[in-house]
């Protein structure tokens, strides 16, 4: 297992040498990708796109960095290309770009586009009897995408239980609190009216993660991730200014001292 | 007379028969459309979404992700209107093979009126990165245009009508991407033309035949790839081109020709389409009447530009 702050610790590196990017929601999601890269999903590094491999739709593709530091230290193309965040010529686009890099399932970024990606993903690997799962992870800010919902609605209808939803619930959108914006709530609820078993667990205790993933259910499985945005560093916590704000030299330092 | 609807419904069958990875992705207008038949021979290929445009063209993109050729499949003007940033975005950016039935393009839902007339959706696919627009003109060649797309690598929009149109093509005329089809051979002037606007095209140039006048008619069903080798040896021929299709003048077939020759081989390009209007309720003959898009109008236009120099 790798630990988080090595994770986080890549995140606002990588940023701080594109001059971009968004470091709030990649903070937010460190531990739910490690429990997936690490414990969840069958994946082989060396074979990135093996037939029966579980695959990940990451919808909220603002919080590539954590994605890329996740695929770099699980082994799927070297940790030295974590640098080449947002450059010209390079793998690590600035949101998920599938052709160029390996590991990339899907590529997004533009939200409300994953859930149905990601089910159509799913409908196909059921019609061919491959045992491989499909995991979305969806922003909070993000499901005010009315689309998110037209796919909420069809992946139940269509009895599709080989699909995983998380929701990263930080809270904090670019402008503001997504309460304050638009609220969501009340998210396990509305999961629930559309058909989908919910978990809520605590996105930062992998314990508690682990159990979240492993409720048993006839049902599709929306999982709601409590999570904090910017979790880690004191000044970006909570914060709609660090969505996607890059760090300054003081900053890196200050936030690297932080995580130690 | 046959719908060309119905030749998309013959080649989706063919397709599905031939071809295990084609899938159907459905808005809830099967029975419109006639895709209800893919549903009835191949029920675990046919997905009915609900009116839910967005998510369909998402899940096609999944599904195309897997190794399915889907085609999406709805009104031309919610297919490729009300999806179009995800078509953009995730099917386009992938390079996905999805192929968008863009069923009822034009004014020839007639009696719907504005809303459900697809006059924009030709421009706004054409200009997608990697997009192939087939505009077929008649059942068979809409059956072909659907068969053709099969060995297309990379989405497709093929854009098809509701009403019985002409018969033009035989059965085994195949659609060829990039390949537009010289029709009849005239001195004077060319009618390139898409879609039902061919068959007044074919009309336009038998009346102007009446008068001494000679011109070319030419399908140029692959709107993207444009047949840029057909242009330059009608060019060759005559230095007036007349375009017509059902569809705004702006960004269609109009756009697409005088792009080329402007930058190429400049010449008169004279649009015949929808004048940057909407349609409005009428039968199609009667909707097409009032946007311009006639047998009469096209003689009008090639006169004129005869007139004119």
């Amino acid at each position: 297992m790798i630990s988080a702050g090595v994770i986080r610790e890549d995140i606002l590196r990588m940023i701080h040498s594109a001059g971009s990017g968004h470091p709030g929601g990649s903070l937010s999601l460190v531990e739910i990708l490690i429990h997936l890269y690490w414990k969840e999903m069958r994946i082989d590094p060396d074979n990135p796109r093996m037939i029966n491999r579980d695959r990940l739709v990451l919808s909220k593709g603002h919080g590539a960095p954590a994605l890329y530091s996740v695929l770099a230290r699980r082994g799927f193309f070297p940790v030295e290309q974590l640098r080449s965040l947002r450059e010209f010529g390079s793998g690590l686009q600035g949101h998920p770009h599938m052709q160029s890099l390996p590991g990339l399932d899907c590529s997004t970024g533009s939200l409300g586009h994953g859930l149905g990606i990601a089910a159509g993903m799913a409908l196909g690997l059921s019609m061919r009897n491959n045992p491989g799962r499909v995991f979305c992870i969806l922003g909070d800010g993000e499901l005010q995408e009315g689309s998110v919902w037209e796919s909420a609605m069809s992946v139940p209808a269509l009895k599709q239980t080989n699909l995983t939803v998380v929701v990263d619930r930080n809270h904090v959108q670019l402008d503001d609190a997504v309460d304050r914006v638009m609220p969501v709530e009340p998210l396990a609820e509305k999961w629930k009216a559309f058909g989908w078993e919910v978990a809520v667990c605590n996105g930062h205790d992998p314990v508690d993660l682990a159990r979240a993933f492993s409720t048993k259910t006839g049902k599709p499985l929306a999982i709601i991730a409590e999570t904090v945005k910017g979790k880690g560093v004191s000044f970006m916590e909570n914060s709609a200014l660090w969505h996607g704000r890059a760090p300054d030299d003081t900053e890196l330092q200050k936030a690297l001292e932080e995580l130690k | 007379m046959k719908p060309t609807r119905q030749g998309y419904v013959e080649g989706l069958l063919e397709a599905g028969e031939t071809d295990e990875r084609v899938v159907v992705v459905d808005g809830d207008v099967s029975r419109s459309t006639g895709t209800i038949a893919f549903k009835e021979k191949f029920p675990d290929r046919f997905f009915n979404l609900g009116i839910a445009e967005q998510n369909m063209a998402e899940y096609s993109a999944g599904l195309a992700l897997e190794g399915f050729i889907p085609f999406y499949s709805t009104y031309a003007v919610f297919a490729a209107g009300r999806a179009w940033e995800q078509i953009r975005t995730s099917i386009c950016n992938m390079g996905l093979n999805v192929r968008i039935g863009g069923a009822h393009g034009g004014t020839s839902v007639g009696p719907d009126g504005a809303t459900h007339q697809a006059l924009e959706d030709i421009a706004i696919m054409r200009v997608l990165p990697g997009m192939t627009v087939l505009v077929p003109a008649d059942s068979n060649q809409t059956r072909q245009a659907v068969l053709a797309s099969l060995n297309i690598d990379g989405p497709v929009y093929i854009r098809y009508g509701r009403n019985p149109v002409a018969e033009i093509y035989h059965r085994e005329d195949t659609v060829v991407p990039g390949r537009g089809r010289v029709l009849r051979q005239g001195k004077h002037a060319s009618v390139m033309a898409v879609g039902t606007m061919v068959s007044a095209a074919l009309q336009a140039a038998e009346i102007l035949s009446g008068e001494g006048i000679e011109v070319s008619v030419a399908d140029m069903v692959s709107v993207k790839p444009l047949d840029v080798q057909l242009i330059k040896y009608l060019q060759d021929i005559s230095g007036i081109i007349v375009t017509a299709e059902d569809h705004q003048i702006a960004g269609g077939l109009f756009g697409a020709v005088s792009e080329y020759t402007s930058e190429n081989r400049p010449c008169r390009v004279i649009p015949v389409g929808v004048a940057d209007s909407f349609g409005c309720s009428g039968t199609p003959e009667e909707v097409m009447a009032y946007c311009g898009l006639t047998s009469d109008r096209i003689v009008e236009k090639v006169k004129r530009a005869l007139e004119e120099g």
